[in-house]
């Protein structure tokens, strides 16, 4: 790039060059266009109107208010007075009647459907699926199997304190360690772990002792189980009859809970949530199948 | 010559432009930045925040390590979509014990600023060590070598220092027990727990990645994710207590 101090005017356009001078090419030297500069003196006194109205400028011990006196912390409540008076009609009536009221309104009952499938995406999905599926360990709530009960009064009861959480109103049940914590040995385990599979009509290995098995049953699992390996939602003790397996129906998977024991927690919600939502929430997951 | 042509002076001269550059960054870093280290409601007083402990701070470390941060921010904004999906907007004085801080600016996967109790600890050691397992459609990557690796308990008691010298306010007797604190911390009831307690307000003690033989990196990283959001009691606060 030549420089040249000396500016010369461009004969074709007769503006004055910049003195840069690109293989030859050279540069005018064309003021900004008006257009552009107008804009940016705009932007300049705007922000003097900016100055006035909202907070701005820091002081010595504090800062400018501003004539609005806008806080985001007052645009924020106000914005959520503004939501819950748009859904005050429904979510009061909500609030007010008894779930197994709402049930019988379809209107009612289809605001609170809504409400909680929008609930569980965010809380409970990740966990029990997108449409309540469950995973390996997470309880599935589309079937009729219910581990601390599934009628709308034990539903919301659970979603509120949760089990083995946080919360002494929470479900507290587990299933102990038999086999780490010493009380049953590796032959008993496997023997039971047969014998449980027996129950729901899976085959079970050949040379199995089921009689041997329905002794340590009986004497070990029966208490919780129940005598038949029916359950028992008291304690939360899966029904070990049906086909519904949370962790697994192989033998391996039941000998991994024989010897480690069991006790998936699900988290209360009462501190998280509000009374409506863990109500739209029961009413949703109530409504998904299997319900009692 | 006008006042508008005397431009050219910077224009042509690459030094002085660069001096002129400083002097104009340097009036907006004064005015926007140094008010921030003196006005008092930069950081309003909230009751309940309080350093983090030594395992909540090894698995802060953890957490930067990965790059958590890189889709996950830790920042409720003050919108209604926000406050109505991960609870109340952050304050500044929940993040004034991070040294960095982990606002992030980006979310590929959701806010972790409240996610402490939100799930159970199962669901992170199984969701940590493969995502899909719990979420079908997941994009975030695996990390099963958390559950894997131990952590090394006799390095945070340096991490403590460094915070301190930064002036998180761990007192001496904080960083003399870290490494016995860091155990006591990831131990199901362990005798000690209370002493740790009183050291550390609210802190959540338990064997947390499912394996009370080991001290892992996923003990550490589900202790700082149980905690993240839960220090300060929104029943008790009051937003307009500490405007000024």
């Amino acid at each position: 790039m030549a420089h040249d101090t000396h500016e010369q005017v461009d004969a074709v356009t007769g503006v004055t060059t910049t003195g840069h001078s690109w293989d030859g090419i050279s540069e005018l030297n064309n003021p900004l266009p008006r257009w552009w500069l107008w804009s940016f003196y705009l932007t300049i006194i705007w922000s003097i109107g900016y100055w006035i109205v909202y907070p701005a400028w820091p002081l010595a011990a504090s800062y400018t208010r501003g004539f609005f006196n806008w806080q985001s912390r007052e645009a924020i409540v106000e914005d959520l007075d503004a939501l819950k008076a748009q859904r005050a009609g429904m979510t009061a009536k909500l609030a007010q009647t008894s779930l197994e009221d709402v049930t019988k309104n379809p209107e009612l009952f289809a605001f609170a459907r809504a409400q909680g499938k929008a609930a569980f995406g965010d809380n409970c999905a990740p966990c029990h699926g997108a449409g309540g599926g469950g995973a390996k360990g997470y309880p599935n709530l589309n079937d009729d199997d219910w581990l601390w009960g599934g009628t709308l009064a034990q539903i919301e009861h659970t979603i509120r304190y949760g089990a083995r959480s946080t919360n002494d109103k929470g479900h507290q049940g587990s299933m102990p360690a038999f086999g780490r914590d010493g009380m049953l040995k590796r032959p008993e385990i496997s023997n039971v772990a047969d014998y449980v599979r027996s129950l729901s009509g899976l085959p079970v290995e050949k040379g199995a002792d089921l009689t041997a098995g329905a002794k340590v049953f009986a004497d070990n699992c029966a208490a919780c189980h129940g005598p038949k390996g029916q359950g028992n939602q008291e304690l939360g003790a899966p029904n070990l009859t049906d086909k519904i397996w949370l962790f697994g129906a192989d033998k391996a998977a039941i000998m991994e809970g024989l010897t480690n024991g069991r006790g998936g927690v699900m988290p209360t919600w009462h501190e998280r949530l509000d009374d409506t939502t863990i109500k739209a929430l029961t009413l949703y997951v109530h409504s998904l199948g299997g319900a009692r | 010559m006008s006042l508008w042509s005397r431009h050219k002076i910077f224009e042509t001269n690459s030094i002085i432009l660069l001096i002129g550059v400083l002097i104009v960054i340097s009036i907006g870093g004064l005015v926007e930045i140094v008010p921030l280290f003196y006005l008092k409601s930069t950081i309003e007083k909230v009751e309940g925040v309080r350093p983090y402990t030594p395992l909540e701070l090894a698995g802060r470390n953890v957490y930067v390590r990965e790059g958590c941060y890189n889709c996950h921010s830790q920042m409720i904004r003050p919108l209604r979509d926000e406050v109505e999906r991960y609870g109340h907007y952050s304050l500044a004085a929940e993040s004034m014990y991070d040294r960095p801080f982990q606002w992030g600016s980006k979310r590929t996967g959701p806010d972790l600023a409240r996610v402490g109790n939100k799930y159970s600890d199962e669901w992170h050691r199984d969701h940590l060590n493969d995502p899909r397992a719990v979420v079908p459609g997941s994009i975030m990557p695996s990390y099963p070598w958390l559950t894997q690796r131990e952590l090394e308990p006799s390095l945070v008691a340096d991490d403590m220092k460094v915070q301190a010298a930064l002036g998180v306010p761990y007192s001496p007797e904080m960083i003399a027990k870290a490494a016995t604190d860091l155990r006591t911390q990831a131990t199901t009831d362990d005798p000690d727990a209370a002493a740790l307690a009183s050291r550390y307000p609210k802190v959540q003690a338990r064997d947390f990645d499912g394996n009370p033989q080991r001290l892992t990196e996923a003990d550490a990283l589900i202790a700082y994710l149980q905690m993240l959001g839960t220090q300060v009691d929104f029943k008790l606060y009051d937003n307009k207590a500490n405007v000024r």
